[in-house]
Formats: C-alpha cells, structure tokens, sequence
C-alpha cells in the first residue's frame, strides 16, 4: 500500500487533513463569493463594481484581504482583552466546523455523521456566543446594542429552522445529509414541503444575518454593531466568519430542499450551481429590500414562521403516509 | 416595568448623508426604545448672516449657493427675490420662466437626493440612492451646461439670470423628463411594491397637522401631514400664477407620508417644467439694474418655498451699497426641531428613519 494512503488510515492526520481541505475550499469559495457579490450588486444597482484590481477585479478581494492583514492591530482603551481576542477566532471557526458534516458529492465528506443535520444545527446555533462575547467585551454602546440584537435574533430563527427540519426527517426518515439528499431522488422536498423551505429559507438567512436582517450590523443606525470596535485581522475574521454562515446556510438549502448533487447525472456540480443559485437569490434580496426593525423581526420569527413551520410538519406527515 | 430601568446615553454620530458630521444626537434609550432625543447642532460655523454684512448685494448672490448646497438656486432666488422687491425691479418674462424651470429642476433634484437617501437610512444597500443618483446627476449636467457648476452654481441675478439657456438645453430637458417619467415607476415599485420599506415607514414619526403648524414646519414635512400649504400658491412669486398645478399633501403625517409627497412632488415638478418648455418667451434675461445696487432705506421679508419649505430672507437696507442686516429663515432648521417632538417611545431604529423623512440639510440648519 501507498505510504501516503497508510498515513490516512490514522485518525488523527486523517482529521487534520479533512480540516485542511474545509478550510481550503471554504475560503476560497468565500473570496470569490464576496467579488461575486459585488460584482452582482454592483449590476442591480447600474454600477460597475470592482474592476481594477485583475481582470473583471477578480484580484480584488484578495486585495482587499491583504490590506486587512496589513493593517494595525488596534484594540481600543478599556475592553475585556481576552474576550474580544477570542470572540473573531472563535467567530471563524464556529462558522468553518458545521462543514465536515457536509458531503459535498455522494462519497465527498470529511465525516459522514449519522446526525449530520443536528450536528450542523446544533454548532451553527453556537454563533450566537462570539456574537454576544464581540458586543459585551468591546466597551462601545453600538457593539453591546448589536451583541444583544445578535442574540435576540439568532435564538428566536434556531426554533423555526429546526422546526422546518422535522418535515425533512418526516419524510426522509434519516438525520444524515447523504439519505436525505438520496430521498429526493423521485422528487426535491421543496415540492412537497414549499411551506417548510421558505420557513427555513428566511430563519437560516437570519441566522447569518443578511440583509434585509442584518440587524446586528446595521450601518446607517448603530454603525456596523457588533463588529464596530474590531479592524484588521480580527474584523476580516469575524466578517469571514459570517459569510462562511451563508455559504452554509447556501449548501444546506441546496441539500435538503433542492435535491443535492442529484441532476441528469450525480455531480458535486449540481449542488455547487444550486447553492449559488441560493446565493443569488439572496444577493438579489439583499439589493432591493430595507432592513426589517428588530420587534418586527422578532414578531416576525415567533407569529408566522413558527406556526408555518409546524403547519409544514403536519403536510409532510401526511405526504410519507400517503405517497411512500 | 420598563421606566424601572437604567437607561442608556448615546451618542448618535451623523447617519443621514446630508447631516454629515454636524448632527450629533444625545439619545436616551431604554433598550432600543428612544426615551428622549436632543438635536445638538452647531458645529458649522459659517456666519453668513454677519458676513453678509460686509459685502455688497451682488457679493452676497455666491454666499447662498453653500447655504442649501442640494437646493443653490432656491436659495439664489429667496436672495435675489428680497433684493429685488426692496428695490422694485421688474424681471423680464423671459428671465422668470428660466428661473422657475431651474427652480423646479433642482426641486427634483433635492427630493431625489432625499428619497435616495431614505432608502440608505432604512438599510437598502445603496439601491435606491444610486438610481436616484442616476436622474439627478442629469439634472446636475443641465445646470453645469447653464453654469459651468455642478455644485454651488451662482446663476440668479439681481434682476434676472446671468446666462442665457445653452444651445439644446431644452431638448435636454425633454428628453430628461420623459426618462423620469419611467424611472418614477422604478422608484415607486421601490417604495410602495416593498412590503418592509411600508412596514419601516407607515406610522412612524407621526405629526398631526395642528402639531406640525404649532412647530413652524413647511414643505414637504408640513404637507405630509396634510396641510395645504405652499408659498408658490399662497403668496405666488415669479410666474407660478400663470401655471397650473396642484399642491401635493399626504394624509398620515409619518415617514411614508413624507416620501410619498416628495414622489407626488417630483411628478408635479416635472409638469411644470414641461408647461414652461413649451411657452419660453423671446427678450432678455436681465433687468436693467445699477452697478452698484444702493436700495433705499427699508426692509423686507421675501419668501419662496424651497425644496425644504418656506425659506424666507429678511434684508434690512441703511441706504448705504451693503445690507444692514441679513436674516434667513431655513427650512431645515425649524423641520429639525421637531425631531424631539415626533420620536418619543419610537425605536433606534426608526429615529433614523424620522431624521431622513425631515431632509435635513446642514448648511441651512446652521447658518
């Protein structure tokens, strides 16, 4: 046996390398994802967007990256040092773990849980923390106002999403990722279960805090929130970090609601075309609507998407009973 | 329950694009909820009311462009508009309809700076303010062909216009106003087709008509609320009696009603131009007027309505080649100080909100 293949065999490396490889390809994917966005939003509002640095800006983010490395490191006077040192840190790497979970390809995955699912849930629902740490230990109102919006938004979007997944288990009958896509292979769950993929739709969107949710940023009233108070490296981290939660909450639609990598033939591809495609969709929202106020967001999250949520439960319970 | 909380001083920095740096806010909240709010205004520093002391009439004319420096021709004509009735000068024809095309040009332009604006302090990623910014740099290349400006542009004279329309200006504008037409459509669809910007705006900052005139507003903010009032029909200057149109109000009073009327009044603006495209009469554009302008001891309040409302110029003459006084009544100002009385119990959130539905500018609010 290949002497590279028997070092694979040990856990340890294996891990490392799988780690490796998620980071590799989230952050690529989110460079370019972050030029595509402007380069998008730029189209929708008549503008040219980046188109100095490379060709079609194409260097632009990575520009960008390295004008964030290069800047000073400042921590402002009267913060709680070790909080906010480790609130971006731990921002990125809670954002990076829910993707070992996820199989990009039938065999493409770095650990194939049996609770995949929950396991995604249950570490994305931890994003809250460097949220609330990032607000409280910053010593600045604008940060402390957008930890807590933080807060209040991510708890009260972690219900409905979860809720809009038991439709998915219903019918499905598995918590892994790689069965769930598998299950759609005589149709994708968002035919039966349209209620259930808005509902998880708008609470994953929330939960990365995108326009029009993007509450605990808000530039134009409490000045960028939670992040106000971090520059350089740390604030590249914490803005990676957040939209490594997009292309997440991307990924996991495409899984669960639009059929995976299932297409006129198996391929990683499908999934990836389908989760830009969800990346569009959500630029293109992002261009055209207003930020939603935080009791309408709320009322929002508790008064109709919980109550569809559960509506979409009752819907797959009786598709499975009559059509499988 | 909620009063048994300590509650939160705040800064709040400039947010709003025209209120750049100058608005500071002192916010009390209690959570997000705003308990009190106090404008502290000031920083500007200009004194244009006392410098205009030491210069003669005709200097004072660039003084005013930096005034409102969204709405420079509003405020040329409020300045030349005093001078000329403290003296008596009669404007030829053709000089007035040329002002009140530009005048209604740069409304549209003002309300379009505002309405874009709206859309950044409601959280739209600059969408709505680079389509208006779109149709109002037009408008701007209109007033660089009359001018050479595109900021601070100096046009009105005593007595009439400095320069004569440009070859093709008015082809300009037509083809310019039948643009808008559809771009209106655009922005509406913006507006009123987008479930939160009415959930952001509907019954927020409401001010009753009764409150709004007890408070000294005008303009749009005043005809939000209802009221009907507008010195181009109340007291007509220029040739604003010759021209059919209607004063535009809103019935809610709050921030929807606000943009709606500056919608309302863009359309109504874009008429009027179009009714004087067609009727510019032939003659000169200026009035005979001494070189040096030496008004007779006196004084005057001229008005006009602004983009902003009622912006009117007190000048008190000696006799001598310089104003004895100048006094101005900005729009801006009195709109803004009704901030503290229609944000009580809203949340931080709409504050925002309600200062951009006033359409502050600062050059007005601190002279």
């Amino acid at each position: 046996m290949n002497s590279a293949l028997y070092l694979l065999e040990n856990p340890l490396i294996r891990g490392l390398a799988g780690a490796l490889i998620v980071v590799g390809m989230i952050s690529v994917s989110v460079l370019i994802l972050i030029w595509a966005e402007r380069k998008i939003i730029a189209r929708l509002q008549h503008r040219y967007g980046p188109n100095r640095a490379g060709k079609f800006g194409i260097l632009q983010t990575i520009a960008d990256g390295l004008k964030l490395f290069l800047k000073e490191d400042i921590t402002p006077a009267g913060v709680d040092r070790i909080t906010y040192s480790l609130a971006p840190v731990l921002c990125f790497a809670l954002a990076m773990i829910p993707f070992i979970a996820i199989p990009v390809g039938r065999n493409y995955i770095v650990a194939d849980l049996n609770a995949g699912i929950l396991f995604i849930l249950a570490v994305a629902s931890l994003s809250v923390i460097p949220v609330m740490m990032a607000g409280w230990s910053a010593n600045n109102k604008y940060n402390l106002l957008g930890g807590l919006r933080g807060a209040a938004l991510m708890i009260s979007y972690e219900i409905p999403a979860g809720l809009a997944i038991i439709g998915i288990l219903v019918q499905s009958g598995s918590l892994r990722l790689a069965d769930i896509v598998e299950a759609q292979r005589d149709g994708w769950f968002i035919l039966p279960q349209f209620l259930g993929f808005a509902a998880f739709l708008i609470s994953a969107f929330m939960e990365s805090a995108r326009p029009p949710f993007d509450l605990l940023e808000a530039e134009s009233e409490i000045v960028q929130g939670w992040t106000t108070e971090y520059g350089g490296v740390k604030f590249a981290l914490l803005m990676f970090g957040e939209y490594t939660h997009s292309v997440l909450s991307a990924m996991l639609i495409a899984i669960l609601y639009l059929g995976g990598w299932l297409g006129p033939f198996d391929s990683s591809l499908w999934l990836i075309i389908k989760a830009l495609l969800v990346m569009i969709f959500l630029m293109w929202v992002r261009a055209s609507v207003a930020r939603i106020r935080i009791d309408q967001m709320l009322n929002f999250g508790w008064k109709v998407l919980i109550p569809i949520a559960l509506l979409n439960i009752v819907i797959a319970g009786i598709v499975r009973l009559h059509y499988y | 329950m909620i009063s048994d909380m300590d509650s939160v001083l705040l800064n709040l920095g400039p947010q709003h694009p025209s209120t750049h740096g100058v608005l500071r806010l002192i916010v009390e909240l209690e959570g997000e909820r705003v308990v009190r709010v106090e404008p502290v205004i000031g920083y500007l520093h200009r004194g244009f009311e006392k410098i205009a002391e030491n210069r003669n009439y005709i200097q004072i004319i660039p003084l005013t462009d930096k005034l409102d420096y969204i709405a420079s021709m509003a405020n040329n004509m409020a300045y030349v508009k005093a001078v000329e009735e403290l003296m008596g000068i009669e404007v030829p024809l053709r000089a007035e309809y040329i002002r009140v095309m530009v005048l209604e040009l740069q409304r549209i332009a003002s309300h379009l700076l505002a309405l874009g604006s709206i859309g950044n302090d409601l959280g739209m990623p600059f969408t709505l303010m680079m389509y208006t910014f779109r149709e109002r740099e037009k408008i701007l290349d209109m007033f660089e062909m009359l001018t050479g400006a595109r900021l601070g542009y100096n046009y009105m004279r005593i007595g009439g216009v400095s320069d004569d329309l440009p070859l093709g200006f008015t082809d300009y504008v037509r083809t310019f106003l039948e643009e808008l037409e559809v771009r209106m459509e655009d922005y509406e669809r913006l507006v009123y087709d987008n479930e939160i910007f009415i959930a952001r705006t509907e019954g927020i900052g409401v001010l009753s008509p009764d409150k709004a005139i007890n408070l000294g507003a005008t303009g749009p903010v005043l005809r939000g609320s209802g009221v009907r009032r507008d010195v181009r029909k109340d007291e007509p200057y220029s040739i604003y009696h010759e021209l059919d149109w209607k004063i535009i109000t809103g019935k809610r009073g709050d921030c929807l009603s606000r943009v709606s009327v500056w919608i309302e009044e863009m359309k109504m603006s874009a008429e009027i131009v179009e009714q004087l495209l067609d009727s510019i009469p032939a003659g000169s554009i200026r009035a005979k007027v001494p070189k040096v302008i030496r008004p007779k001891e006196g004084e005057v309040y001229s008005r006009i309505e602004s983009p902003r409302g009622e912006l009117g110029v007190h000048l008190v003459s000696d006799g001598s080649a310089r104003p004895y006084r100048l006094k101005i009544r900005s729009p801006a100002f009195c709109n803004l100080s009704i901030l503290p009385h229609i944000s009580k119990d809203v949340l931080l959130a709409d504050l925002i909100v309600i200062i951009g539905s006033l359409d502050p500018v600062f050059g007005e609010v601190d002279r």
